[in-house]
């Protein structure tokens, strides 16, 4: 293993900002994972350091395969991480939605351009992302459709579900959009967590990293086979929203199922604790996402529902 | 008349509002046009406070001289602009970024919808933004190259000092701009000052070319004022300015100068050791338009734009 200095540049008040790339192996390129692109993303961060723990005792063991260099690289926001903001720590920036970047623009273009340029000619991209509404996902694997993506390879990881997704304008400027366009087979993975350490999908995640390197012939390496995934299209996600405002109240969690009109959450009257709202399920199905928060706004997606095929 | 576009209960006993005033002549008539003046999307940009109590001033007590719709809409980002954030507060969503809204993800997003709904059909909308803390810019229009034949003709006519054809954010994908143009409203984005600050004189010539617009669509048939001829520019005639080391950045130049190529625009100082760490030159002729006013730089920051790029 080899620990690189990708980008660097010098604060005034503060240490220099640095981006480092763990290596192992030498070969052709054969897989870049990137955790924590954003100052919160504490659980990603977290997976990362898990996985260089991993990949070094296989690495020691001689079971990365022959001529296949593996990359990570755990954080490339480290100055937003050490002062406990999402975003660039200055600006406001969101790195990513600042891809492909551009060496001679805005810092955040510049952080962007040197690490797409590192991470570009890789075989397969995995990076560990989180959504920005804040609650609990089933843990899956997201590929967006972009004419270049591979769903089968997705299937590989072995997470309980697949999810496409349509890119929206905004999605051009992220890190897994601008990997595929370059030719990387590029996969996000969503696991429970984004501000607080989850072990239990850190550990599912560092599983099904893997596993997928197992399958690909990257390592050896010997696991079960995880789950046969489900894909969906993320459009036929059925969202299922508040009315009101006030304490919410969580009954149903990721991975539950629930009946058609079964009561998944309350709302409660943040002074009175009455309930002011039964947020019940529109449809049976799978509970996919969950709203976290304890509190709770108007108009807010509390649950996404995996809808029950009919018989 | 104030009515309300759209609306959220927030979790404790508050309803957030995304107001209008309609401004309507005494006796309405069939098929009137309309006019959307539209600020606030983002909370520390404040040049369009101003603009719009000027406006509404100055409409009601010469009301004999209305022939249209006016619809102001002050501030569209409530609870950034009262909690001094640029983004949306307890989702950090640049609000400028969510058009034209989504039903399934956040409340935010929903009323991103409602307003580009509430909008849609004005015969113009201008969408006035101040800059950022970190920038300070002349009155400027800005249009996309996509929707210059349309507009331009209208942007001349807002008393700016120039017209940028450009790609800038305010114009792209996901912006309230792009898409009201898209559906066929068309919808000029102002750029001037800096944010967290009023400049009354920025906002004086702009309501001049506002009654200058509404008088050339038959909105207004009272006096107004000689506007001035902008220079229009395109991407290719605009040269950014980034700087390369971090440090305090003193400028040596102002605002709406005009520079030839080796001029001095300022320096980069390090305060700990009393020395210059770079001296930034024009690398091209032409006007300064935008210039560094948040003093402390990083490695990349944007220190000035020059419209002309002429070497």
């Amino acid at each position: 293993m080899t620990k690189d200095l990708i980008y660097k540049f010098t604060s005034p008040y503060r240490g220099d900002f640095k981006v480092s790339a763990y290596r192992f192996n030498k070969g052709e390129k054969s897989c870049c994972i990137v955790g924590a692109l954003r100052g919160n993303e504490i659980q990603q961060l977290y997976i990362c350091s898990k996985l260089i723990k991993a990949l070094t005792e296989l690495e020691k063991q001689c079971k990365i395969s022959y001529n296949h260099e593996i990359t990570v690289i755990p954080c490339v926001n480290p100055f937003s991480v050490n002062v406990g903001k999402k975003f660039w720590c200055n600006d406001g920036r969101d790195i990513n939605r600042d891809f492909p970047g551009s060496k001679t623009g805005e810092p955040t273009q510049r952080i962007a351009a040197e690490v797409l340029n590192t991470v570009s000619g890789y075989q397969y991209g995995i990076q560990f992302a989180s959504f920005y509404i804040q609650g609990d996902f089933i843990p899956h694997v997201k590929m967006m459709e972009t004419g270049k993506e591979n769903k089968s390879l997705a299937n590989l990881f072995g997470l309980p579900y697949v999810v496409l997704r349509d890119p929206k304008p905004f999605d051009e400027n992220t890190l897994n959009y601008n990997w595929q366009i370059n030719n990387t087979s590029a996969f996000s993975v969503y696991t429970n967590e984004t501000e607080n350490i989850d072990e239990g999908s850190a550990e599912l995640a560092v599983s099904a990293v893997l596993r997928f390197l197992s399958r690909m012939g990257i390592i050896k390496y010997h696991c079960h086979g995880g789950y046969m995934p489900t894909t969906l299209e993320e459009s036929t996600l059925m969202p299922v929203r508040s009315t009101t405002g006030g304490i919410y109240k969580r009954i149903k969690r990721p991975g539950d199922e629930v009946s058609q009109g079964e009561v998944m959450a309350e709302i409660l009257h943040p002074y009175e604790n009455t309930v002011l709202e039964e947020i019940k399920a529109p449809c049976s199905g799978i509970v996919f996402f969950s709203h976290k928060s304890p509190l709770v706004s108007e108009s807010t997606v509390v649950y996404k529902l995996i809808k029950r095929l009919k018989n | 008349m104030l009515e309300t576009v759209a609306s959220c209960c927030l979790t404790v006993d508050e309803k957030v509002l995304i107001r209008k005033n309609r401004l309507e002549p005494k006796n309405p008539a069939e098929g009137q046009k309309r006019i959307a003046i539209v600020t606030g999307i983002h909370g520390d940009e404040l040049e369009g406070q101003y603009v719009c109590y000027e406006l509404i001033r100055r409409i009601t007590r010469n009301l004999s001289d209305l022939n249209g719709i006016v619809d102001v809409y002050p501030m569209l980002n409530p609870l950034g602009a009262d909690s001094v954030s640029r983004q949306i507060p307890l989702y950090d969503l640049d609000m400028n970024k969510i058009f034209p809204g989504d039903e399934s993800t956040t409340p935010w997003e929903l009323m991103a919808k409602q307003v580009v709904e509430d909008i849609k059909g004005a015969d113009l909308c201008i969408d006035i933004h101040s800059s950022d803390i970190f920038l300070r810019e002349i009155p400027q229009v800005r249009i996309s190259p996509e929707d210059s034949v349309k507009l331009l003709p209208y942007a001349k006519l807002l008393n700016a000092d120039f017209v940028w054809v450009g790609n800038s954010s305010a114009v792209r994908p996901s912006s309230l701009s792009h898409t009201l143009n898209e559906m066929g409203t068309p919808c000029l984005v102002v750029e001037m000052g800096a944010g967290m600050k009023i400049i009354k004189e920025y906002g004086d010539r702009i309501l001049d070319g506002i009654f200058a617009l509404m008088a050339e669509l038959g909105i207004w048939t009272g006096a107004v004022e000689q506007v001035s001829n902008p220079i229009v520019s395109s991407d290719g005639e605009v040269s950014l300015i980034h700087c390369n080391k971090s440090g305090m950045f003193m400028p040596a130049v102002d605002n709406w100068i005009g520079l030839c190529e080796g001029d001095h625009i300022g320096d980069v100082l390090n305060v700990f050791t009393g020395e210059i760490e770079e001296e930034i030159f024009s690398p091209v002729s032409g006007m300064v338009f935008t210039l560094r006013e948040y003093p402390i730089v990083s490695d990349g920051s944007l220190i000035a734009r020059i419209l002309g790029g002429r070497r």
